[in-house]
């Protein structure tokens, strides 16, 4: 509650205070731990990346934040309320909202209907059956507007099973910020991805980081090194090394357990 | 930086308003309409009500399968309660038509409710099971209890009057009412699919794990499509009930649950005429192969394979695909 600078959006928040707090986060597999006693503290207004080598537990401890997956020990604060037990749809409506390694969106939807169905959502009008579905036309401008905003515009009529493989993830995050979340959640959002749609997908998330926290988990490290604040390293499903890029690319450890072992 | 085309390629992109594709599908319906109206006057009505009642049951569950992404095994339960219901309502208690098929359709939905909250928590082939599990705890019940008649079923039911006053005796009179029923029940199905709940609905079936990340609590979605498929079948038993003047036990046994399957699948599940089509086919198939005796199931499940093989899609959804236009 130090620092303080007007959001892009007009209202006032507090830089700096922990937005997303995880403590001891286990979960276990019969037997195996995948996720073994997790600390992670996720500042506010900040973009904050998950590494780590394949089998680290990033996705797991990705489920067990979203709530997708019940953790076996361990407590997580989201806006200073305990969501340890809350349904998975119940954290999307606090504002947290995640997006999936494979990308996820509604194939035999347009891509324009793909938006409304989160702009529906919170209008009250989701359980109307009696209603034709024209009253959703009222979206269409909004809708519209976040297509444009990821440069889908001219595809708003199209089945979205048939963009192509960047332009899914693109509809996925156009859905993703109609919710107009505080907190974004994105697992591996330049998964199988070319460079050119790499490019483009990073200077979108720089976009819609103004004013919201992220935390992604991602392999490619130059995306994390240019977009990330803070760095948490997973390695066997502990945290090994936390801080900027720079430290944690000099860390021993994590060269050993990561970055070495990826330039081996 | 950026790839792929600007514009969206030919072909792929949905060139259809939706109220294109409205103005088309009422189209359809006034004129199927319009064959119903005349049909009875040179078609066998009872036939013709067979088809309208396994077109409702067909298209209720076809709400469930195609449109919420739910394989139920067992909508005989609901057509086939419903049925029972109807049939002793009328028989025994001597109600009207139109209460004995709204207390029998009643039926139906507690029945859902009850049945689709337990089964919603679990998935794909577990979920067809457990509906399973319950319409053959419905059609052992059926056996054993004393009012379902057992081996005979209720018959003779009396199609009694409607609102007490028109004679539903005359099969004219009585496919008129029944035409009522289906039609009025055909486009509260349409009417579902097309609504901001059908699109919530649609998003659960395509992608559930990321409708539930935006934040929709994908359970009552189901649970909500369940009870109202189960009641729709309901409607469907109920009005067959009175049709037969009989409720028996194939109206509650598992092959009438494969039935309603084998219809939705062969008209096109996923698409609003399919339904209608696969029980026209199926009903009429049933009907001119009577003679063949028993033979009828080993054509049936020739005909169906074969058209599961040769077009996966159904009748209606190859039609759409052709015409490029949702049907």
């Amino acid at each position: 509650m130090t620092d303080r600078r007007p959001r892009a959006a007009g209202g006032e928040v507090s830089i700096g205070q922990d937005v997303l707090v995880a403590r001891g986060l286990t979960r276990e597999f019969s037997g195996f731990v995948a996720v073994d006693g997790v600390d992670l503290s996720v500042r506010k207004e900040s973009i904050h990346a998950l590494i780590g080598p394949n089998g680290a537990g990033k996705t797991t401890c990705f489920n067990l934040l979203t709530r997708f997956l019940e953790p076996t020990r361990g407590s997580i604060v989201y806006d200073g309320r305990d969501i340890t037990r809350m349904a998975a749809a119940d954290v999307a409506r606090l504002g947290m909202v995640r997006s999936f390694q494979i990308s996820a969106v509604f194939p035999n939807m347009t891509a324009l209907e793909n938006v409304r169905i989160a702009l529906q959502r919170g209008r009250g009008d989701s359980f109307d059956f009696w209603r034709s579905d024209r009253v959703l036309s009222r979206y269409n401008d909004r809708a519209l507007a976040l297509l444009d905003e990821v440069g889908l515009g001219a595809f708003a009529g199209t089945a979205a099973w048939a963009l192509p493989y960047g332009r899914k993830r693109a509809l996925e995050i156009a859905t993703t910020l109609a919710l107009e979340p505080q907190m974004l959640l994105l697992d591996e959002p330049m998964a199988g991805m070319a460079q050119e749609d790499i490019e483009r997908i990073s200077q979108l998330i720089r976009r819609i980081a103004r004013g919201r926290t992220i935390l992604m988990v991602e392999h490619n490290l130059s995306v994390v090194s240019s977009l990330s604040d803070t760095i948490t390293v997973l390695a066997r499903g502990k945290v090994l090394a936390e801080g900027d890029y720079d430290a944690i690319s000099r860390d021993e450890r994590v060269i050993e357990a990561y970055i070495g072992a990826a330039h081996a | 930086m950026v790839t792929g085309p600007e514009t969206a390629p030919a072909g792929i992109s949905v060139p259809v308003t939706a109220t294109g594709a409205a103005r088309l599908h009422l189209a359809i319906f006034a004129v199927a309409l319009a064959l119903a109206l005349a049909a009875p006057f040179f078609l066998y009505p009872v036939f013709l009500m067979k088809v309208l009642c396994f077109a409702l049951f067909a298209s209720a569950f076809n709400l469930l399968l195609g449109y919420g992404g739910l394989l139920s095994f067992g909508h005989a339960a609901y057509f086939g309660s419903a049925s029972y219901v109807a049939a002793h309502a009328a028989k025994v208690w001597g109600l009207t038509p139109e209460l004995a098929i709204l207390l029998g359709t009643g039926a139906a939905a507690v029945l859902g409710v009850v049945f689709g909250a337990l089964a919603i928590r679990r998935q794909g082939i577990y979920f067809a099971m457990v509906t399973l599990a319950f319409a053959q705890m419905v059609y052992f019940f059926s056996l054993q209890a004393p009012f379902t008649g057992g081996e005979d079923g209720i018959q003779s039911v009396p199609r009694g009057r409607l609102f007490g006053m028109i004679s539903l005796g005359p099969d004219i009179n009585l496919y008129f009412f029944v035409l009522a029923i289906v039609v009025g029940g055909l486009l509260l199905i349409y009417r579902i699919i097309h609504s901001p709940f059908g699109q919530v609905l649609k998003a659960i079936r395509d992608n559930e794990p990321r409708a539930v990340s935006l934040g929709y609590r994908a359970n009552r979605y189901k649970l909500a499509v369940f009870v109202m498929s189960a009641t729709l079948a309901g409607l469907a038993g109920a009005t067959k009930a009175l049709v037969f003047q009989l409720a028996s036990l194939t109206d509650v046994y598992w092959t009438m649950s494969g039935e309603v399957v084998l219809i939705t699948l062969l008209g096109g599940m996923g698409t609003v005429f399919g339904p209608i089509v696969g029980a026209a086919i199926v009903v009429t198939m049933q009907n001119y192969f009577a003679g063949f005796g028993a033979w009828v199931t080993v054509i049936q499940g020739t005909i169906f394979v074969i058209g599961v093989l040769l077009f996966r899609e159904g009748v209606v959804g190859i039609l759409a695909r052709w015409l490029r236009r949702p049907l």
